[in-house]
């Protein structure tokens, strides 16, 4: 309502607009501008390609096809990674190991959400807090802190030894399960997050109404609770999903070498291969695979603030 | 009917609880372990510490990441908090969906794509690379993560006290420092504190905003994670659970308190005739 009061009192002010205009400029330099140099680059090929930036350029056999070719540049870092397999493999493993972690979290992330949101009112600060403090401590450290766990005289191993449950160590670590493991914990607190958020809100009475008519709980689950909860699904699912997509440090840590995922191609694509032209081109691919989900995302998240107001 | 937490809730909220916070106990308890093997306890010890503090490269790395921390989230703080205002106060001027969505994308884009893409803009523009360099990547996908915080408080408060003050012919900018500003100050806080975290945090756009002589933390754990779990690793991040543990701990405490000292005053002057 206001808006309209300051749009006449204060318009006059051009002041006022710099509030708008120093972190709108600083997005579209540090932000928006740099994806178009991505893009620009992923076009071309000697300027980049050759020193001063990457002095120790490796001829590698698919590479120098590149310099046979020169005229055709343009498109030529997205031929390439059409023709290697290398690049399709490692995209569609990255979105296939996102959905499924995705419905992992999703399936361990809701009852754990759900527990929370019917606990005693006083326990709900603590428990909240006790989500969100994993998320404060590195990353990098709770994946590391896997390592210790999953490797082949790990303490898994050690205490699986220990009880009799296996004869050999378990191969875990360096497989996609470790992984998987690793993502799902280092993701939970966000999937757990926004579940919370629409699952506390829930009214109990229509649970209870439901159970008066006879409903049985499980239909009333997915009758009730569930179609209530899903912003909080839709909202987690995406947190999660997104970035597991271009996740770069679990796959290199807990990862193998039958684990391929995008983020890690870009990074040795870029910093092990050099190849600055491809790694870009390798990056505006997969922006473009997560253009539709980060645009949902950010909807809703509009959605849900504009409710908010 | 049912009143309160079933088993299962009980049941799942302690296995969840178990899975995230077991690692984190593991990693801290074997940080005290007399043997180099991380992974078998051979009795108490703290030399592991005393290593970690005789280790100048990782003493080094440290304190770059401090500064860059430091300087970032302050930066990124004002930044955000004033992105806050403009998605909160501004209704609908031009190109205001595309600055949200600057603000909300680069919560979920992946690290790779924001670290190449800052690189290459820095390669771009001609600016070395060094410490510099990592303080402007680090302050600007932090102050997305400001600016969402402070919204959401901006969107909840009361927004009448800020009309009575201008309605009173008090300028703006005189209202946003007096009113608007000790409102939001807890959220503008706790996103200072979340900037400092994930600067202090960032393994990936360090690593390529960075250049020769600027080495942070999270990259000197890395390259010796890639070589070997040693217990000097367990013992660096120990002391960055403990920091980071104390920190948030002692955020909520003074929120909750700051937040009851307002409702309080609220309150009061509601009642005032």
């Amino acid at each position: 309502m206001s808006d309209i009061s300051e749009s006449a009192g204060h318009k006059a002010n051009p002041l006022r607009w710099l509030v708008v205009a120093i972190p709108y400029l600083w997005l579209l330099v540090f932000f928006l501008a740099p994806f178009f140099i991505v893009f620009k680059i992923s076009l071309s090929q000697v300027a980049i390609a050759m020193p001063p930036y990457v002095p120790a350029f490796d001829l590698a056999a698919g590479i120098s096809r590149f310099f046979a070719d020169l005229k055709e540049l343009t498109f030529s870092n997205y031929l390439w990674l059409t023709e290697d397999a290398l690049y399709w493999k490692s995209y569609l493993s990255s979105v296939g190991i996102a959905l499924v972690s995705t419905l992992i979290l999703l399936a361990i992330g809701f009852p754990v959400a759900y527990g929370m949101a019917r606990s005693p009112k006083a326990w709900r600060p603590t428990l909240l807090m006790l989500v969100i403090l994993p998320f404060w401590t590195s990353f990098l450290i709770r994946v590391y802190a896997w390592i210790g766990i999953l490797k082949k005289e790990g303490l898994l191993n050690q205490f699986l030894l220990w009880v009799g449950a296996i004869n050999e160590p378990l191969t875990i670590i360096n497989t996609n399960t470790a992984v998987y493991i690793g993502i799902v914990y280092s993701y939970l607190p966000f999937m757990i997050l926004p579940l919370y958020a629409s699952l506390e809100k829930l009214d109990e009475t229509l649970l209870e109404a439901a159970s008066d008519l006879g409903c049985p709980p499980t239909k009333a689950f997915w009758l009730i609770t569930f179609p209530l909860a899903l912003p909080g699904v839709i909202a987690g699912s995406f947190l999660c999903f997104i970035p597991i997509v271009g996740e770069f440090v679990i796959p290199d840590l807990l990862g193998g070498s039958e684990t391929m995922m995008i983020g890690k191609t870009l990074w040795s694509e870029f910093f092990n291969n050099r190849d600055w032209p491809v790694s870009s081109a390798v990056a505006v691919l997969l922006l473009l695979i997560l253009v539709v989900p980060i645009v949902v995302f950010q909807n809703s998240q509009m959605k849900a603030m504009e409710a908010g107001k | 009917m049912r009143k309160g937490p079933s088993w299962f809730n009980v049941v799942s909220i302690t296995l969840g609880f178990v899975f995230l916070y077991l690692p984190i106990l593991l990693l801290v308890v074997y940080s005290f372990n007399e043997s180099r093997l991380v992974t078998v306890w051979a009795g108490f010890s703290t030399k592991w510490y005393g290593e970690m503090l005789r280790n100048q490269a990782l003493m080094d790395a440290a304190w770059v990441t401090v500064r860059v921390a430091l300087l970032s989230a302050s930066v990124a703080t004002v930044l955000g908090t004033l992105g806050a205002v403009t998605l909160t106060r501004f209704g609908r001027f031009p190109g205001r969906t595309m600055f949200s969505g600057m603000i909300y994308a680069p919560l979920v884009m992946p690290d790779v794509i924001l670290g190449l893409s800052l690189l290459l803009m820095f390669v771009a523009v001609g600016l070395d690379r060094g410490f510099w360099t990592v303080v402007l990547a680090h302050t600007t996908f932090t102050m997305c993560y400001v600016a969402v915080v402070v919204q959401s408080r901006l969107v909840a408060f009361d927004r009448d006290l800020e009309e009575a003050a201008m309605d009173l012919g008090c300028p703006p900018m005189k209202t946003f420092f007096l009113i608007t500003l000790p409102i939001i100050l807890p959220a503008v806080v706790a996103g200072w504190m979340l900037a400092f975290t994930l600067s202090l945090d960032d393994l990936v756009i360090a690593s390529f905003a960075t250049g020769p002589g600027a080495t942070t933390l999270p990259m000197k754990i890395y390259s010796q994670v890639r070589l070997g779990v040693t217990p000097e690793i367990n013992a660096v991040s120990t002391v960055l659970i403990v920091i980071v543990t104390i920190g948030v701990i002692i955020a909520s405490v003074t929120t909750k308190r700051q937040e009851v000292a307002r409702q309080k005053a609220e309150r009061m002057a509601a009642a005032a005739p």
